[in-house]
């Protein structure tokens, strides 16, 4: 059951990254990416009643997880033809990450829960839907940069190969990180209630997680435009990059 | 069969100083159409072209030649039937336009199809020309993208700002080619503040067309701070706007179109962050590109119009079956009538004995109809409408007593 609901999310999201590419085919990459999306969904949902407790505590877990989450912030705020590009760079991205995660085992149905408590399971969810929610401002980020680029050289194919206008991209990702950040606040202090209930000790991950939260934090705070606000984006996904790659595995184990 | 013709000139053949003089405003144009009977005159600056259903050709050209002052061998075209159809369908689409996807013919013709009263015929083909126009404006991407140097930068503009309600404009100097391009702003809802000019009286008069406040160029470094857009387009020999006039301390981005020859803003401005420049070079080379794709573009509405001509040719090859179908149910059912008529039965019996026979006349003749239309269309439409009558003796006299026993 798990598989057959794999394959064609696998595929849906594949044939959005590749549909992706040309502007006559985005009505059929916007279909792979509500298609895919459902049946990752169904996944989910299948693992979910399958399993005692939280059912994405390993690491290739939680990354099918946060690939859900990406492509659902994805569909609310990104999922039109005009952003096309926004949708080439998150699709492939997301295909990728989600075949890692069933590589790595975590798109198994049934698989026990190491958490067993409700702070625990909101910290996870939280975070990982506000790591989700920074992962779409850095693309929208860094398409802004890209498109200042080309106003700025003056690209004679600046109207050909349209993207949004500058304004739309900036709001969008301010919007969205004023979204995300809220959630990973409340991650935060759901971690920080399970750390005290299980005198656990304070690690890298939590230190990274933290930063990023300060980083946006100001991010908020200043509400920079241009170029800064893009940079400072980018910036803090570099560190949910860390926290997701490189200092996810020491976490969950 | 009804024949649907067409007469005109356009830019492909003849020149503007023959073009002026055969153009007809809405009025004039309604009025030529209703004189020539069931017809349908499109007249724009580009064209002008009389869509003729059963009416004498010869009459068309000689309203024309009346306008024109002169004969007009050589120049005008004459097509028929289908060609007619598939010139109107491109045409519509903007295919046959100066620039190819241009948007207002599609209007034009929307409003030469409503000022005449046309037969069916045309109507059926004036309807399906403006379904072709607009399917080509939503399915391919050919009216999108600007075709001139004041389009392009009010497009670019866009870019930066998005929606441009709201986004303020200075227009420096008050000439004509910046006036066009400051009405394009204007168009997409942007407000004209400012007007500065080197005579503040000429600014004066243009600024309240566009409902904004005259200034004059000493003003010029203190509005900056003001407005989201600057066009510029002077006579002055030297720069207007240096870069050191542009406020460093600014939130949102400052849009710099100099359409000026030589060049009105310092070309350092472009180096400041948050602004961006484009020069007259510049806005062509956009329009230059634009226009590539344009032309692909224009391949996919091509194939567009090729449906919708198919779509055409087989409507219009069914007309040669429809008299001849109607023909044959009419006959049929009036025999169905009559011999229903000589039973005696209840009302019930009456009810039922009405619609089995209906039943078995329309299973009877479905075959037949399907065929006809089919044969229509692969041209044989006539042969089989002639065959029909004959068999039946539909049109003759007396068909109805010889099938009486």
């Amino acid at each position: 059951m798990v598989e057959a609901l794999f394959w064609p999310a696998l595929l849906a999201y594949g044939e959005a990254a590749l549909a992706y590419s040309s502007p006559r085919t985005t009505r059929a990459a916007t279909w792979g990416v509500r298609i895919g999306w459902l049946a990752q969904t169904a996944l989910l949902v299948v693992q979910a009643a399958r399993a005692d407790g939280f059912p994405w505590s390993t690491w290739a877990g939680s990354l099918n997880l946060f690939v859900w989450l990406v492509v659902g912030a994805y569909l609310i705020w990104g999922c039109r033809p005009r952003f096309r590009l926004l949708g080439l760079t998150v699709m492939p991205l997301a295909a990728a990450l989600f075949l890692v995660a069933k590589l790595g085992g975590g798109t198994r149905g049934g698989s026990g829960s190491t958490y067993g408590n409700v702070f625990l399971v909101l910290h996870v969810g939280l975070v990982l839907a506000a790591f989700a929610g920074f992962t779409l401002a850095a693309a929208l980020a860094a398409l802004y940069l890209w498109q200042e680029g080309r106003l700025k050289s003056r690209a004679p194919d600046i109207l050909s190969l349209r993207l949004p206008p500058l304004a739309s991209l900036e709001r969008l990702t301010w919007r969205t990180v004023l979204v995300s950040l809220p959630l990973l606040t409340l991650g935060l202090v759901a971690g920080i209630v399970r750390m005290r209930q299980d005198r656990a000790g304070f690690d890298a991950l939590e230190a990274v997680t933290l930063l990023t939260w300060a980083v946006y934090g100001v991010f908020i705070g200043l509400h920079p435009t241009g170029r800064r606000a893009a940079y400072l984006a980018l910036g803090g996904f570099a560190l949910v990059i860390v926290a997701r790659l490189a200092l996810a595995g020491s976490h969950f184990t | 069969m009804t024949t649907f013709s067409l007469v005109g000139l356009s830019h492909h053949v003849a020149p503007v100083e023959l073009r002026e003089r055969v153009t007809l405003d809405a009025a004039a144009a309604a009025e030529l159409a209703r004189t020539l009977g069931d017809a349908v005159c499109l007249s724009t600056c580009n064209r002008t072209e009389l869509y003729l259903s059963s009416v004498d050709e010869e009459r068309a050209v000689r309203a024309l030649e009346a306008l024109a002052g002169e004969p007009l061998d050589g120049v005008l075209y004459r097509l028929r039937e289908d060609e007619a159809a598939v010139h109107l369908f491109r045409v519509a689409a903007g295919l046959d336009s100066l620039v190819p996807g241009e948007g207002e013919i599609l209007g034009q013709v929307r409003d030469a199809y409503e000022a005449a009263t046309p037969g069916a015929t045309l109507d059926r083909v004036f309807r399906q020309a403006l379904g072709v126009g607009k399917r080509v404006r939503t399915e391919t991407a050919i009216g999108e993208s600007p075709a001139s140097v004041s389009s392009a930068a009010a497009a670019l503009a866009a870019q930066v700002f998005g929606d441009l309600r709201g986004r303020r404009v200075l227009l420096v100097g008050a000439g004509r080619i910046g006036e066009l391009a400051a009405s394009n702003l204007a168009s997409r809802g942007a407000e004209i503040a400012f007007v500065a000019n080197r005579t503040v009286d000429t600014a004066r008069e243009l600024a309240h067309r566009f409902g904004g406040a005259a200034i004059g160029l000493d003003e010029l470094a203190k509005t900056l701070g003001e407005v989201d857009v600057v066009l510029s387009s002077t006579s002055s020999p030297d720069a207007v706007v240096r870069a050191e006039d542009v406020p460093a301390q600014r939130r949102a981005p400052l849009f710099f179109i100099d359409i000026a020859v030589p060049r009105d803003l310092d070309p350092a401005i472009a180096n400041l962050a948050g602004c961006f420049l484009y020069d007259i070079d510049d806005l062509e080379a956009v329009v230059a590109e634009t226009l590539t794709g344009r032309r692909a573009e224009a391949e996919r509405a091509e194939q567009l119009v090729a449906e919708e001509a198919e779509r055409f040719r087989a409507w219009h090859a069914s007309l040669d079956v429809v008299p001849a179908i109607a023909s044959l149910r009419a006959h049929a059912e009036e025999i169905r009538s009559a011999e229903l008529a000589k039973v005696r039965v209840s009302d019930d019996e009456r009810r039922t004995l009405e619609s089995v026979t209906a039943q078995i006349l329309n299973k009877l003749l479905h075959l037949p109809t399907v065929r006809m239309k089919e044969a229509a269309v692969s041209a044989d439409g006539a042969v089989y409408a002639d065959a029909v009558k004959h068999l039946f003796g539909l049109g003759e006299p007396g068909t109805d007593e010889r099938q009486r026993p």
